[in-house]
């Protein structure tokens, strides 16, 4: 293993019954021998995931997109109908804040079952009891039975046993908007540190702002599957799109990478073709994007050229460009083409997409970076940086003497 | 670091058994929080039944078995026991919906639980009734014929977690499962040889219907715990004696066969409550 891998899913598919389809007593069952086809809808459909160790990753979409199912096959709370899932380590999950709290027994014997079943023995349990309650902050409650507590209490418990059963993995569902104000930020702040500490942090929101700020990477799901997953940015930009237009996505129309036709090996943007990758440009500065490519015999013979459109946030098309008729990859083999130019004046964070097209322009086989790139000028706000002038005239000069 | 995180992850999906220890005494606490005899009142069912059937059975019908609360004693601790699992076990799911839906957490220690939860209370009775029995001075109870309660009470354990696991799986999907069972426990209760003698069925049926009768692996437990505890062999007044067998050979021949029966059930079992709980966080 070559990389240190939290979770893996490969090719997960979780199906449900519609809910009203499912024969729910015998009789139903014996009646109904065969529950039809479109009864059925795919909540997950083929997500494939690696989560690597030290990662913080925002998993966002619409809402029935198939984000919390995810997260429960991801924990183990679900078991898929087709795929694996593989955890490398111990998972809390926050789906819900003192899940599985009895109301009759105290915060006290709560905190030693639930720790219990989130894999921990009665002795570790011993040595973090005391840090549980002061996190908790209720000290003064622990031995009276949490059905006397308020839902806010409920939560600080369930989130304090949470962090502190020493977790390689935390599982968050949208609920850090629980208990008040200074408890919430304390949530965070013990967010933060797992981060620090090189935990992997998976969770839900609908804060995308928060997904911004704390992510790393942020998957966006739709329909059961990965829309797009990356730069946290580029993610809620995409959200964003498929929250306000019908349209579809650029590059959703377009066919997938086709491994055994077509591979994109590398697309690198620099300063100069061969360069290093560099992240972050100034209007004006030279900019080179070079892309390797293979083409298998068959494939190669529909290939007539490559296109590289570069796309801001909301994956918008900014500018497009495209090798020459018959100029680009038009044989099989590895293929390396650059682009040069310079650097527009523009402000922002940028993907490259990458397309190879038949005679017709139509699009074959389509990628983008994994990683965004950034053009930054003098100015703090706006899209463009425009050349301008400017001119005053003195006070002095209008009012006259 | 890999082999320690395989490790951290196997905690949450193995069967612990401090897990399901800790499960059991929570169910405990729960049930015996807040009432001043506690524990003493897992002693009341049995002592009730007890005043209830001599009555009818020594002093309404005559059944004429000799130590009659002793006889009944020794069959029905154990089926109570059984019955007591079972029936519980069609909620162990069900009823931890909380847990079930938002914890990662290994699922089969769940049906589990209502087992150790009626095994702490047979034990306790189990212990006072030997302890009865001595302090009156029924000798009967002491000899090696004792010995056999240790496969019956083998071959009920493994009888009463194949069902359990079977009917708290099903009771997820087909909520039918927990009135089914609670009609099968009740017909059970009278099927079984506990309040009567096994002379009486062996009389009604042939010996191929009788020994078909040890297909049901509580029969031969029954019969068993009566040959372990109550130790004596009377002749009732239809001529027939009130144990199966004077014997061992006979109580460990129909222990094996329900210990055959008992192993395709958990089999059967396993393999339900494993493939429906693919969904059990979406069903309940």
């Amino acid at each position: 293993m070559t990389k240190d891998v939290a979770i893996r899913a490969e090719n997960v598919t979780k199906r449900f019954v519609k809910h009203g389809q499912r024969a729910t007593s015998v009789k139903e069952r014996l009646l109904r021998r065969r529950v039809s086809e479109d009864a059925w809808f795919n909540a997950l459909d083929g997500v494939s995931l690696e989560i690597e160790r030290g990662h913080t990753v925002g998993l966002i979409g619409p809402n029935g997109s198939g984000k919390s199912t995810l997260l429960k096959v991801l924990a183990g709370i679900l078991r898929p109908n087709s795929g694996t899932v593989r955890a490398y380590g111990r998972i809390a999950s926050l789906l819900e804040l003192g899940a599985g709290f009895n109301g009759e027994l105290s915060g006290r014997d709560n905190v030693y079952l639930n720790a219990s079943l989130l894999g921990l023995s009665r002795k570790e349990t011993d040595a973090l009891f005391d840090s549980i309650v002061e996190f908790s902050e209720l000290a003064d409650f622990i031995d009276t039975p949490v059905k006397h507590y308020s839902s806010g209490m409920y939560a600080k418990l369930g989130f304090a046993v949470a962090v502190h059963v020493d977790p390689d993995i935390l599982l968050i569902d949208e609920v850090l908007a629980v208990g008040d104000e200074a408890f919430a930020r304390k949530c965070m702040r013990k967010i933060a540190s797992f981060q620090e500490e090189g935990r992997t942090i998976l969770f839900v929101s609908h804060a995308l702002d928060q997904v911004e700020q704390i992510c790393d990477r942020a998957i966006v799901l739709e329909h059961g599957q990965v829309r797009y997953d990356g730069d946290p940015e580029f993610a809620v930009g995409t959200l964003r799109k498929i929250f306000g237009l019908d349209d579809p996505v650029p590059g959703e129309a377009l066919p997938e990478e086709r491994p055994d036709e077509v591979s994109f090996d590398s697309i690198v943007v620099s300063h100069e073709p061969g360069g290093p990758e560099v992240t972050s440009f100034r209007g004006g500065e030279p900019m080179a994007i070079r892309v390797e490519t293979t083409l298998s015999e068959r494939f190669a013979g529909l290939v007539r050229g490559l296109q590289a459109v570069v796309m801001g946030v909301g994956l918008i098309p900014i500018w497009l460009m495209e090798t020459p008729p018959d100029a680009g990859p038009t044989g099989p083999g590895r293929w390396t083409v650059d682009f040069q130019l310079d650097t527009p004046p523009l402000l922002g964070r940028f993907l490259v997409s990458v397309q190879l097209v038949d005679a017709d322009g139509k699009a074959l086989s389509h990628t983008q970076t994994p990683d965004a790139f950034r053009i930054s000028g003098g100015q703090r706000v706006g899209l463009l940086q425009v050349p301008y002038a400017t001119h005053r005239q003195l006070p002095s000069e209008a009012a006259g003497s | 670091m890999t082999r320690s995180a395989d490790d951290r992850a196997r905690t949450q999906t193995r069967i612990r058994w401090e897990l399901l220890a800790n499960l059991v005494r929570k169910d405990l606490k729960v049930k015996y929080q807040g009432s001043v005899l506690g524990f003493l009142w897992s002693l009341a069912n049995p002592l009730l039944l007890l005043v209830v059937y001599s009555f009818v059975f020594q002093i309404v019908l005559k059944s004429g078995i000799p130590s009659f609360g002793y006889f009944l004693l020794s069959g029905l601790l154990v089926w109570n026991a059984f019955s007591g699992a079972v029936g519980t076990a069609c909620g162990a799911v069900v009823g931890n919906a909380g847990l079930v839906k938002k914890v990662r957490f290994p699922l089969g220690v769940l049906p589990l639980t209502p087992v150790g939860f009626a095994g702490v209370h047979f034990g306790l009775q189990l212990f006072v009734l030997v302890a009865v029995m001595l302090v009156t001075g029924y000798t009967h109870v002491l000899g090696v014929h004792l010995l056999l309660a240790i496969p019956a009470i083998a071959v009920a354990l493994l009888c009463t977690v194949a069902l359990c696991y079977l009917v708290a799986g099903l009771n997820v999907r087909y909520r039918d499962t927990q009135h089914i069972v609670e009609v099968a426990l009740m017909a059970g209760f009278w099927v079984n040889p506990i309040v009567y003698s096994v002379g009486l069925v062996s009389k009604q049926l042939g010996d191929g219907l009788y020994f078909l009768y040890y297909l049901n692996p509580m029969a031969g437990v029954s019969v068993t715990m009566q040959r372990a505890l109550y130790g004596q062999n009377p002749v009732l007044p239809n001529g027939k004696n009130v144990l199966a067998d004077p014997g061992y050979l006979f109580y460990l021949e129909r222990l094996g066969i329900g210990a055959v029966v008992s192993a395709l059930l958990l089999i059967l079992g396993l393999r339900t409550y494993r493939k429906l709980s693919a969904d059990f966080a979406e069903e309940l």
